[in-house]
């Protein structure tokens, strides 16, 4: 579903800001899978999703989903195959809108723009029926302004918006990170059904270990801008947190060096 | 006490002219969030085709809609100057308001030109003024309708999404770039239309006419929304509220003028006015940063319970 080929990215180039953030990045993602994403600070996990998604264009290499070269396609047009959450709840919705305007956008997310309505009725009906499935009373509320809603509430729209259409590739970007950890904890539920509901491929980056571990079939972990550990299935499942750290000083060579991880 | 309300329809009807130029304002300044001075020029633009097209014998209707189509072209070079060489948009705007400057002394020849209601047939003139409020605001009040309807389409939703969240925006597929030139195109077609309805109404078009109509239009509508705001937030009151506060801002020129005040001094009290409430709404969030409308970032249920 994806392959990433060799992917350079060095920000600010030539100056003393240089920073290498993906150092020959390769990563091959069947369809279904859902991985998520660990790392240090720095070691260039937002950075490969925002590559992904066509925020910037990599120095060099190759970006593939489902089997087409998107690494020169503009964002928007990206946009249409993919669905993504940030880390701000703020950052995925339009504020200023209503619920089902914000979802009615994310509905035609890869359609041309037409002079037709922009919500119809029968979509505010499906609508409703998705956001019940939320469980947090918003299938009564959609014509509020999405700026009234919560945190919380705001993500969990977004991962509603982001999973419409059935994406190829669902990306998500430390998407509970800004949340208090019980809301973090319904959101990430939230995600397994609707990753699960939709049969979502799914690339998921997070700081928590714990959450890496329980969540998804394979987990990758990054530093300077590469995967230096890749597990997946039956060993996955084995994984803990001490075994984490180990491994990852076995293979960096270096300490884990990242107090929100290792406290979380 | 007689001459000022011998004054105010001639107040209302420049009022509700300048609240199409409002409306149009409306759509960079608060839909995309875009502060646009591409206006002062483009409303010249507007006055000096329709006037121009008058003088040559065609059709006022026909002179209006090219008038619409040159504010567009205008609105459309400030967006590519922004979105293709990357200018910021203040900037944007200042360029081709200078530039129209040029232009709209080419179209008129002139720094002015008369096209009285005597001797060309006009929707719009101050001889008439029962008749100029019943036009001005049946054309405010088909443009509400019109831009209600568009902004409820799925490009009038592109459009809003843009300017509430880029980002956002961009993720959903929304190409920004072309929701911010359609809206400078539709935004600067307004207020050439506004143009050319005042040209009409004086009778005359002049290079200076546009000069300061940012700030009457942000002014117009920065009155409006104290208004309006009252009754609630839906699109069609607050496009209304623009054209109303065109209305209010010309009945408080007129009486001031009748109090005697210096109209040298006008456009200087138009500016502090503006200053002032933006001012205003500054001060407001700095001071009171947790009067906002939304729940803590964190719980999941909290938010408030009633619709918007």
């Amino acid at each position: 579903m994806l392959r990433l080929q060799e992917i350079r990215k060095t920000f600010n180039p030539g100056t003393v800001n240089a920073k290498t953030a993906l150092d020959g990045l390769n990563l091959t993602v069947a369809d279904g899978d859902f991985v998520t994403v660990i790392g240090g600070n720095g070691a260039g996990k937002s950075t490969m999703l925002n590559a992904i998604a066509g925020v910037f264009r990599p120095d060099s290499g190759r970006i593939e989903i489902d089997g087409t070269d998107v690494t020169n396609m503009p964002e928007y047009k990206r946009a249409g195959i993919l669905g993504r959450v940030f880390q701000d709840p703020m950052m995925g919705t339009a504020a200023d809108m209503q619920i089902d305007e914000n979802l009615a956008i994310a509905a035609r997310r890869g359609k041309r723009h037409t002079l037709r309505w922009g919500v119809t009725a029968a979509e505010r009906d499906t609508y409703r029926t998705l956001l019940a499935q939320l469980g947090l009373g918003l299938e009564n509320r959609l014509s509020s302004k999405v700026g009234l809603l919560s945190g919380g509430q705001r993500q969990a729209v977004t991962l509603l918006m982001a999973s419409l259409n059935r994406p190829k590739l669902l990306l998500l970007d430390e998407h509970t990170a800004a949340l208090d950890p019980k809301t973090a904890a319904k959101v990430l539920q939230l995600t397994d059904e609707i990753v699960e509901a939709n049969h979502l491929t799914t690339l998921m980056v997070t700081h928590n270990m714990k959450d890496a571990i329980a969540h998804g079939n394979r987990l990758i972990m990054l530093e300077a801008g590469r995967v230096i550990l890749d597990v997946s299935g039956e060993e996955k499942r084995k994984l803990t947190v001490e075994a984490l750290l180990e491994a990852f000083m076995r293979v960096s060579g270096s300490e884990f060096a990242n107090d929100r991880t290792l406290l979380s | 006490m007689a001459q000022l309300i011998n004054a105010m329809p001639g107040a209302i009807a420049q009022g509700l002219i300048w609240g199409i130029m409002a409306i149009g304002l409306y759509i960079t300044y608060k839909v995309l969030d875009f502060a646009d001075l591409t206006v002062d020029g483009s409303l010249c633009t507007g006055a000096a085709v329709c006037g121009i097209l008058l003088i040559n014998g065609v059709n006022v209707w026909v002179c209006m809609l090219v008038a619409f189509a040159a504010g567009m072209l205008a609105g459309g070079v400030t967006g590519l100057f922004h979105t293709l060489l990357g200018i910021p948009p203040i900037l944007s705007g200042i360029l081709t308001q200078l530039m129209l400057w040029s232009v709209n002394l080419k179209i008129m020849g002139g720094a002015t030109i008369a096209f009285s209601s005597r001797n060309y047939s006009v929707v719009i003139t101050q001889m008439e003024l029962a008749q100029a409020i019943l036009v001005a605001f049946g054309f405010c009040a088909v443009l509400i309708v019109l831009l209600y309807f568009f902004f409820g389409t799925e490009i009038g939703c592109a459009l809003r999404a843009t300017g509430n969240n880029e980002k956002m925006s961009n993720a959903q597929g929304i190409d920004v770039r072309f929701a911010k030139v359609l809206g400078l195109m539709l935004s600067n077609g307004l207020v050439a239309l506004s143009g050319a309805l005042l040209g009409q109404y004086q009778g005359s078009a002049d290079i200076n006419m546009g000069r300061g109509a940012i700030v009457i239009g942000l002014a117009a509508i920065i009155i409006g929304q104290s208004v309006v705001s009252a009754f609630g937030s839906n699109f069609a009151l607050k496009l209304s509220g623009a054209a109303l506060g065109g209305v209010i801002y010309y009945m408080v020129y007129t009486f001031v003028i009748w109090l005697g005040l210096d109209t040298d001094l006008l456009k200087m009290l138009s500016a502090l006015v503006v200053a002032f409430f933006l001012g205003a709404s500054y001060w407001k969030k700095t001071c009171f940063p947790n009067r906002k409308k939304t729940a803590p970032a964190g719980a999941v249920t909290g938010g408030e319970g009633k619709d918007a």
